[in-house]
Order: structure tokens, then sequence, then C-alpha cells
């Protein structure tokens, strides 16, 4: 995938340039629209691993650029919450190899539960963020990335969103890079750890940094302008940029490339030669917010398009000012849980059973849809359970007594644990159930492998995590692992026996995603071949 | 060149996506700007799914504006209503009936005979149409699928020789 042109989503262009550029290693959590890009990472040869969740994935992918690797952390947006803690200390340290941090984010919730604008991260961490426009951009500033990431010792976020991560474009790729230092640690206490007595200094250092590159963004930034006519000039950032200049080809355009710290000297003089400033931004009225605050006169865009994806057509209507109701699009059918899924039976007896279900992030959620709507509550990843222990405190007994947290394995691995140790540690009168929708695999996003499949991204075997033993472990009463079809006892008469202890309960139902179950045995069967002495001489030989 | 602007629509599970993928690979192999976007997610699941290809000498947005499709291709009936009001007036809508299910060799090829009908339309010479269809599908399927994109492109021809 090197030399000539090629046609790549964003995600693909990321993991090429992550190649060329030396990354080391790849770290990240699956998350639409962000998952492809360390698989495509791993194709094409590079090191890349899943990690529980996006807190570890961005430790250890500071802890590599600590050792002087070039390395990518990928996950969604609302990952970047998980892996906020890291990131806003990490913002105070002096790292060694360059850390780009992808937050992948989804306005419009294609699918994802909210459409929180990651541009805030980047001011509140104190972090530098880019944003492109399509693939090429995406390839270019991971590589800019890197560099503005080293020159200042600084992690990077490289903000994408839906369509610049699945789009593909074309991309024209550059030489891969050949002078990329080894990893080697060099003791730098002072600027790495972060006691109250180095981290005062250190966030003034930060805050210096962030002057020198607002100064090196006005002066050589990624800054695209557009020279058109004067009456309308258009600031604009991601991918509302190349909307606008569809929208508006004869007008000015300045499309800032490096978003957090922005290039405020460019933008001033280009708002004083033209008659009319706007800003044409996705999401949050944060660039004009930005602008204002400067003293930049600039139009804002009316609160009706703070909410979902633009388009050329929602474009063209910020511009006109028009405020008027929007056309609605014809409904398409709404997705459903697969015919043979294993969740559908356990859907149907919480829904028979009547139970008040706290559920969580996953193929499942569509549990609350008929002919099941068998949940009552989805806030975040790990919330099942958390939710499910606070009903049961204070619930009246009858209440109490039929609520079950319903969370999936890939799921339960990323934040579930810790509300385990919640249940344990603080048990309702009623006691709890969770169930653990075991499909062995991370179905939502395409599939992947986690923790509690034995299988790393690669598919190749490695440690597994038994949930079962991780109950006992921790002090849960009662264990039970089931497959949801199962007739004697069947599933409804072990939940209905649970609901009625007053005591903690997990349930493992597992059984795989059907999607999945193929390439499942694909993997088994490889991985027996592989530790099977007599096919040790045959290696490489196919059979 | 203008940007001409595809629309393809259908449920999760019929190759949308996978017809998206050859037709921009096909333009982009013509030496075309293409751009091609879609809602990944949620849509697997059997829901809705539709995919749209630009191409032309500079493409911007990657969506396809509301009304402006030049050519909509749709694999599912129940799908062609709601994907209607993307098409703009006087575009080509290329519907399932275009095709008798049991001409096909195999069903689960009909994203491929729709291709085969767009083709018709669209300025995009036949070698590069063959290449995007082998780069995008496994060797085995090289055959079947040849067959089903002249099947579609002769019924389209067809079609508009008896309009």
């Amino acid at each position: 995938m090197t030399g000539e042109r090629q046609l790549l989503s964003g995600d693909e262009a990321v993991a090429l340039a992550a190649l060329h550029a030396g990354v080391r290693l790849g770290t990240g959590y699956p998350g639409t629209p962000s998952t492809e890009i360390l698989e495509t990472f791993d194709q094409l040869g590079g090191h890349a691993q899943w990690s529980p969740n996006e807190k570890v994935a961005l430790e250890v992918g500071l802890g590599a650029a600590f050792g002087g690797a070039r390395t990518l952390v990928t996950m969604k947006h609302v990952g970047l919450n998980v892996a906020a803690d890291p990131l806003f200390t990490a913002a105070y340290t002096d790292i060694e190899g360059g850390l780009i941090v992808v937050s992948a984010d989804d306005p419009g919730l294609a699918s994802s539960q909210n459409e929180q604008d990651n541009r805030h991260y980047a001011r509140a961490a104190a972090l530098p963020m880019l944003e492109p426009v399509d693939s090429q951009q995406a390839y270019d500033f991971t590589w800019l990335g890197f560099e503005i990431s080293e020159r200042w010792k600084i992690p990077v976020i490289l903000r994408l969103t839906t369509r610049v991560c699945h789009a593909k474009t074309v991309v024209h790729p550059r030489a891969a890079a050949s002078n990329i230092p080894e990893p080697s640690f060099q003791r730098n206490i002072q600027a790495r750890v972060m006691i109250p007595a180095y981290a005062k200094p250190a966030h003034q250092r930060l805050r210096q940094k962030l002057v020198e590159i607002a100064a090196w963004n006005d002066a050589e930034g990624p800054i695209r302008l557009d020279t058109g006519r004067a009456n309308l000039g258009i600031v604009a950032t991601g991918i509302a940029a190349v909307h606008a200049r569809e929208a508006a080809p004869k007008a000015s355009q300045l499309t800032i490339g490096l978003t957090y710290p922005l290039p405020l000297g460019r933008i001033r003089t280009f708002a004083t030669g033209v008659d009319r400033l706007v800003a044409i931004e996705e999401g949050d009225p944060i660039l004009a917010d930005a602008l204002r605050a400067a003293g930049i006169p600039v139009e804002c865009k009316p609160e009706m398009y703070r909410f979902g994806e633009l388009n050329v057509a929602r474009v063209r209507r910020i511009l006109a000012g028009d405020i008027s109701p929007e056309p609605v699009p014809p409904k398409g059918k709404p997705p459903e849980l697969c015919q043979g899924c294993s969740h559908r039976g356990v859907f149907e007896v919480l829904r028979d059973l009547g139970c008040i279900v706290a559920g969580d992030i996953g193929c499942y959620t569509l549990g609350v849809l008929p002919p099941f709507s068998a949940m009552d509550t989805c806030v975040c990843m790990g919330a099942s359970i958390g939710v499910g222990l606070g009903l049961r405190q204070v619930l009246p007994e009858a209440q109490a007594r039929r609520v079950v947290s319903v969370i999936g394995d890939s799921t339960f691995v990323h934040s579930g644990i810790t509300g385990l140790a919640e249940m344990v540690y603080n048990p309702p009168a009623t006691g709890h159930v969770v169930l653990i929708l075991d499909n062995g695999t991370t179905a939502m996003t395409g599939q992947q492998e986690h923790p509690g499949t034995g299988r790393s991204l690669d598919h190749s075997p490695t440690g597994k995590i038994s949930f079962e033993a991780l109950g006992r472990a921790m002090g849960v009463q009662n264990v039970h692992v089931v497959n949801a079809q199962d007739k004697e006892p069947s599933f409804q008469d072990l939940i209905v026996s649970l609901l009625a202890k007053s005591e903690t309960s997990l349930v493992i139902a597992r059984q795989p995603c059907v999607l999945a179950a193929p390439k499942i045995r694909v993997y088994e069967k490889a991985a027996a071949e592989r530790i099977s002495p007599a096919n040790c001489a045959a290696d490489g030989v196919e059979p | 060149m203008k940007v001409k602007n595809i629309v393809i629509a259908g449920l999760g599970g019929q190759g949308v996506l996978k017809a998206s993928d050859i037709l921009a690979d096909a333009a982009f192999r013509a030496g075309f700007d293409v751009k091609k976007s879609e809602l990944h997610g949620m849509s697997q699941r059997g829901g809705s799914v539709s995919s749209d290809v630009r191409y032309g000498d500079q493409v911007l947005s990657p969506m396809v504006p509301p009304g402006e499709a030049d050519v909509l291709v749709v694999l599912e009936e129940t799908q062609v209503e709601i994907n209607r009001p993307t098409l703009r007036a006087g575009g080509v809508l290329i519907g399932p009936d275009l095709l008798d299910p049991a001409a096909l060799k195999n069903r689960k090829s009909l994203n491929v005979a729709l291709l085969g009908a767009a083709s018709t339309v669209l300025e995009i010479p036949h070698e590069h149409w063959l290449a995007a269809l082998h780069a995008n599908l496994a060797e085995k399927l090289h055959t079947l699928n040849e067959q089903s994109f002249a099947h579609g492109r002769a019924a389209a021809l067809a079609r508009s020789s008896a309009e």
C-alpha cells in the first residue's frame, strides 16, 4: 500500500500513515467509527492490540511513548471519557516518542449513545487537536501529529468524525520514514512523576507549549485558504469544510486543520478581508465561541444545526439564515437482533417475567425494541450493574426483586468488573442478579476479540479471563453458566429462583454470536493445529 | 467532468456496501476523483442501508445532497419509496423489479446485477468494472458475478430500447 494513489477510508488512511511513520504500537478499544484503524494497522503488518478499555489503552500507549516509541491510541468519542483520567495528566508530562490519540466522534449518532463533541477535550485537557476533512488529510495529519507531538513532547488528539472515518476518498501516500529512533528509556523524573511539586511547573510548561504551538499554527500550520468573493467569508473545520466548499463555491474560505490552539492571527486577518464571516462547524459552536471570545465578529449557526450531522443542504440553509423546519427524511427499517441470535431467548424471558432491566451498550441494546421491549435503562459502558444496584437499593421490595442487570461479555471486561465489586461490597437487601450475555465476541462493532475470548486482536490464542472463576473469586454468592435455550432446568426457572433469593448472583448466558460462530470455529481449529506436535514438522504446509 | 451522484440502497446483508465498494473502485480505476460514504454500525443488523458514491474531476462533500442523485439503485422493493427523495428530477431509478430473480444463478449477486444495469448510464469503461469486480470479490465468485453483471446490463439495455 505505498506509492500509488489509493482509495481509502479515513480509518485506513490513519493506519497506513501510522505504518509509514514507524508506529511501534497501536492500542485501543473497538468502537464505531474508529474500529477499522487498528484492524487495518494489524493487516498491514503493524503491532496492534485491543485493550480491555480505553483508559488502559491510553495508559499502555503513554508507557510506549515514554519509552521513545511512536504510538497510536484509538477510540470512539465516548471512549475518551473513559480515558480522560490519564489524558488530562498525560498532557502535563513530557513524552519521548510521538503519541496520537484518535477520537472518532459520531455526530448524528449513527451508532452511539450520545453525540458529544470531543473538540471540548482539546481545550479542557490543553492538548493540540488536528481535524482532517478527508482520507488524504487523515493520512497527512497522522504524520503531522507525530511531528508536533515529538517537537513539543505532547500528546496530540486526532479528531475524526463518522464521515471522515468511513468515507473512502483518494489518498496519495508518501515514502515510509527510514530514520525512526529505537525505543530507549531516558529517566526524567520531574517530567513524568506528577506529584504536586513537579506537576505545578509541568502545568506552566504545558501552557508555554500551547503558546508556541499557536504561534507555529499561525505561521506554518495546516490552513487552506480558498480566495473567493469578499462578500462572504467562511471559516470551517473538519468534514463541514467540504460541505461548505460545495454549498458556497464562490465564497472565500479558511479551513483550519489544527483546530486547537487556533491560528487566531490568520483568522483575524481573513476576517478583516471579508464583509461577512460565518463559522461552519458540526456539533457545538466551539469555533464560533472561540472567535467571539477573541473579539473576532463571526456569525454562529442557528441552534437547530447543533444537532445531527451537517451536509451540503444544511450548510446552504445556515448560510441563508434559514431556520424553517427541515424536511424529515422517510424512516427506514430499524435494525433488529439477528434471527438465531442467542440474546433473543434471554429478552423473551426478561419480558415475560416483567423484569426491570438495567441494560448496557452492545447489540443486545436492541432488546429495548419490540417484540421484546425488555430494557429500562442504557447509559454507558458498564452502567447496567451500578444502575441496577442503585435501583435495588431504593425501590420497594416488590419492585426491587424484579431488577436485573444485563451486560455483554466485552462490555463486562471493559467496565463491568468494578460494578461486580460494588455488588459484593454493598449488596442490596434483596440481593441482585447480574446477567452476562456472553456471545464470545465484541459483536456490535464487527466481532472483535477481547480478554474473555482468549484470542488477541489478530485472533491468535492468548490468555483468557474466566467470568465464572472471576465472579466466584470476587465473592459473588451464586454463579451459574447456562445456555438460554436450555430446557431442564430452563433459563426462566433459574432466573425466577435467583430473583427470589436475597443473595448476589451472576448468570453467564453463553452461546456464540451467530455471525461470529463460523469464524470462531476457524480460529479455534487454527489454534488447535498450532499446538498439536504432529503438525510441527508440517508447519507452513497446506493440509 | 461534473460530479456524478449515485445512491445504492437496500437492507443489511444484501451487499449494498459491497456494491458501492465495487462502483467506487471502478470509478477510481477510470481515473476519476471519488468519494464514497455510508453509515456502518446499527444498520448492519438487518435495517435499512444506503451508500453514496460520487465521482468526477473534483468531489467535495462525500454525501450526495438530497434530491441530487443522478442514479438510485435499490436492492429491495420496500426500500424504493423511502429512498426516492434522494433522486433528482429526471434521475434514473434502477430497482429490483428490473430483473426476474429466477434468472440469476445466485440471488446474492443481485447487487452486482443491478450494478450492471447502472453501468449503462455511467461513463466508466467496461475494463474498469471487471477489474473492480475481481478486486472486491473472492476468486471463486468471479464468473458468477461477471454473468450477473452482464445479465443486469442486458436487462437495462433491453428496457431502455423498449421505452
